[in-house]
């Protein structure tokens, strides 16, 4: 199979990632959509590995992975003490900084 | 040959070369201020976890600011440096060196900004239990046993090791690493104020979920990058592109993608929303250290990745930064007028300075980059000045962050005033600071590169910028104070040390500029 194809693939994933960054409103949809955002680098580093002959893109894909995790990590850490003193995971609601 | 070799043959063929593995040769010698950084990070992370409660501070104390100082050493030690190791993935060289030694000494500085104990009747300026609810009984009684913690100190290493690591990253996954190393510490460091959790909390999901979307930018970028150069090590990057005569799309959308993340991280115009909100929310004496050091590091990468990968393609990316730094030295400035709220000001302050550092860039020569190296130490060391004296004027509630209140400051508390106007003055580049010699040196040398043009936008911003700077003098000094008008706080040894040598940074570096400047004049060459 052409592994360009995967390459798309990892684009469109990518795009529906960063739509929904930007449209959702709960804090943990909007993190799961980097994390998408992140494989779908993934996936094109993993692609264009198989496509330029060299193992370079599969080894950043394992420190990529590591990476995310350690972002969960934090990011799970934040929302969910802003989940306990707020009842709610939107990110429309913590608005007290502003102009 | 027999069948399973074979077929492992047939496996692993697409990918097999000629040449058998190599193993990377590391000089440890050369990463030597980053593995210290790193290593006392980790032995931070065992005190945290074995040393009893009373121990933990002195020792973290001694840890932190001793491995920053033998850390400094090993970088001067290295001095003169040219090379690249651990595979060509990490560069030691001129610029690297330079902009980590200014990281190491400013965050000696924010280091102790936050050891600070004296100035919040409370303890210190974080907060007691970063899991118990804001408001909650759990929380008062924290508050009123005293407890204070030193879990900030594993986080301000790390955090520190990332930013040493960012210059100095040669390939686009190790950049990547030191970014997410550098910021999610950060992250967590802004939401651990002690007061107005509510601010703090929300300041960290901000920037939390803004910074996580712009490094997924920053890595499919990379993933493009390494799509068309086939490696992403930025010298290999740069060979491929002058190669190939004709540009693809490909290189483009990739530039572009790498580019949101470190705008991102240097809080240009368009990509500075989240500034404001964070440097506000964090405690302030992070919002001091995360300023200064974040800036210069990010700079650092910024600088290494378009001049020594896409440095062949600068009448590509050249348009783009024109327009990136005229919107983010105008927006900066003007916006900064509108605000009262200290902390605010400043963080728009500190995108307006951004901006004249990306003219620096523009110049995209040598000059431009000791120029812009030495804006950003001289920024550094006048911001994390600034905050140290924001952290010492308070009211009943903590720190008094509203302008109203600073009105007749000078009549009360004349030292600090005074020292907080040599700071603003530094910020506007009056003559005899520092940011004074750094806007000259970058507007010099944007001249010499052909960019008139920017020089004069960016002359009539910081015209503007100074307007916003001088008022704040203008209402210490100039207005009689009131009842509303805030107390300073006098602090301990550690912010008395970390102000008293920011000051005279920022006087010294406008008076007798040259060592630095010569310093910086040999030290303006990227390894390749």
């Amino acid at each position: 199979m052409n592994p360009s194809n995967y390459v798309i693939l990892s684009a469109v994933l990518f795009t529906i990632g960063a739509v929904g960054v930007l449209v959702r409103r709960n804090a943990i949809i909007v993190f799961m959509c980097v994390e998408l955002m992140l494989n779908a680098a993934n996936l094109a580093f993993v692609a264009f590995a198989r496509m330029n002959g060299n193992l370079d893109g599969q080894v950043v894909a394992f420190f990529v992975m590591v990476v995310a995790a350690s972002e969960v990590v934090v990011g799970l850490a934040i929302i969910v003490t802003i989940f306990r003193t707020r009842r709610s995971a939107s990110i429309d609601e913590p608005n007290l900084l502003k102009y | 040959m027999t069948a399973a070799s074979m077929s492992v043959q047939a496996l692993v063929g697409r990918f097999a070369t000629d040449t058998p593995f190599e193993l990377p040769v590391i000089d440890y010698r050369l990463l030597m201020p980053i593995l210290i950084i790193l290593g006392a990070g980790v032995v931070s992370v065992v005190i945290e976890a074995f040393a009893p409660r009373r121990a933990r501070r002195p020792l973290q104390l001694i840890l932190v600011l001793g491995s920053l100082v033998a850390a400094f050493i090993a970088v001067v030690g290295l001095a003169g440096t040219q090379t690249t190791t651990a595979a060509g993935s990490i560069a030691v060289d001129g610029p690297a060196l330079v902009m980590q030694g200014a990281i190491l000494v400013i965050a000696l500085l924010g280091g102790l900004l936050m050891a600070e104990r004296m100035v919040d009747p409370s303890g210190d300026a974080f907060a007691p239990r970063a899991s118990a609810l804001p408001g909650s009984d759990d929380e008062r009684q924290f508050a009123a046993r005293g407890y204070l913690q030193t879990e900030v100190w594993p986080l301000f290493l790390f955090a520190v090791g990332g930013m040493l690591l960012f210059p100095a990253s040669n390939d686009l996954l190790i950049m990547f690493v030191a970014l997410e190393v550098m910021s999610l510490p950060l992250y967590l460091l802004a939401g651990l104020a002690r007061r107005r959790r509510l601010l703090s909390q929300e300041a960290a999901m901000k920037y939390f979920l803004l910074g996580a979307f712009s490094s997924a930018f920053f890595l499919y970028g990379a993933a493009l990058i390494y799509g068309y150069a086939g490696s992403v090590d930025l010298p290999v990057i740069a060979a491929q592109l002058s190669g190939k005569p004709s540009e693809s799309a490909i290189v483009l959308i990739g530039l572009g993608m790498l580019l949101v993340g470190l705008l991102f991280k240097i809080g240009a115009v368009p990509f500075h929303q989240w500034t404001p909100d964070v440097y506000q929310g964090a405690p302030t004496a992070v919002t001091g250290f995360m300023a200064a050091t974040v800036k210069i590091a990010a700079f650092g990468a910024l600088f290494r990745v378009l001049y020594v990968a896409f440095g062949g393609m600068r009448w590509d990316w050249a348009p783009m930064m024109w327009i990136v730094a005229i919107l983010t030295m105008l927006i900066g400035s003007i916006i900064a007028i509108t605000q009262t709220d200290i902390k605010r000001m400043l963080a728009y302050s500190s995108i307006a300075q951004a901006g004249f550092i990306l003219v620096g860039l523009i110049a995209a020569s040598p000059a431009g980059l000791a120029g812009a190296m030495f804006y950003l130490i001289a920024y550094g060391f006048t911001t994390i000045g600034a905050f140290a004296v924001i952290t010492m004027v308070r009211d009943g509630n903590g720190e008094a962050t509203h302008l109203s209140k600073w009105a007749g400051l000078g009549k009360k508390s004349p030292l600090v005033a005074t020292l907080f106007s040599v700071f603003m003055l530094s910020l506007a580049g009056i003559p005899l600071t520092s940011g004074f010699i750094g806007k000259f040196s970058v507007f010099t040398a944007a001249i010499e590169a052909g960019a008139g043009w920017l020089v004069i936008v960016a002359v009539v911003a910081s015209l503007i910028a100074a307007f916003f700077y001088v008022r704040v003098i203008v209402l210490m000094f100039f207005s009689e104070p009131n009842d509303q008008t805030a107390t300073v706080a006098i602090p301990s040894v550690f912010t008395t040390i970390a102000l008293a040598a920011a000051a005279t940074i920022t006087i010294v570096l406008g008076i007798v500029p040259q060592p630095l400047i010569e310093l910086l004049a040999n030290a303006d060459v990227f390894v390749r």
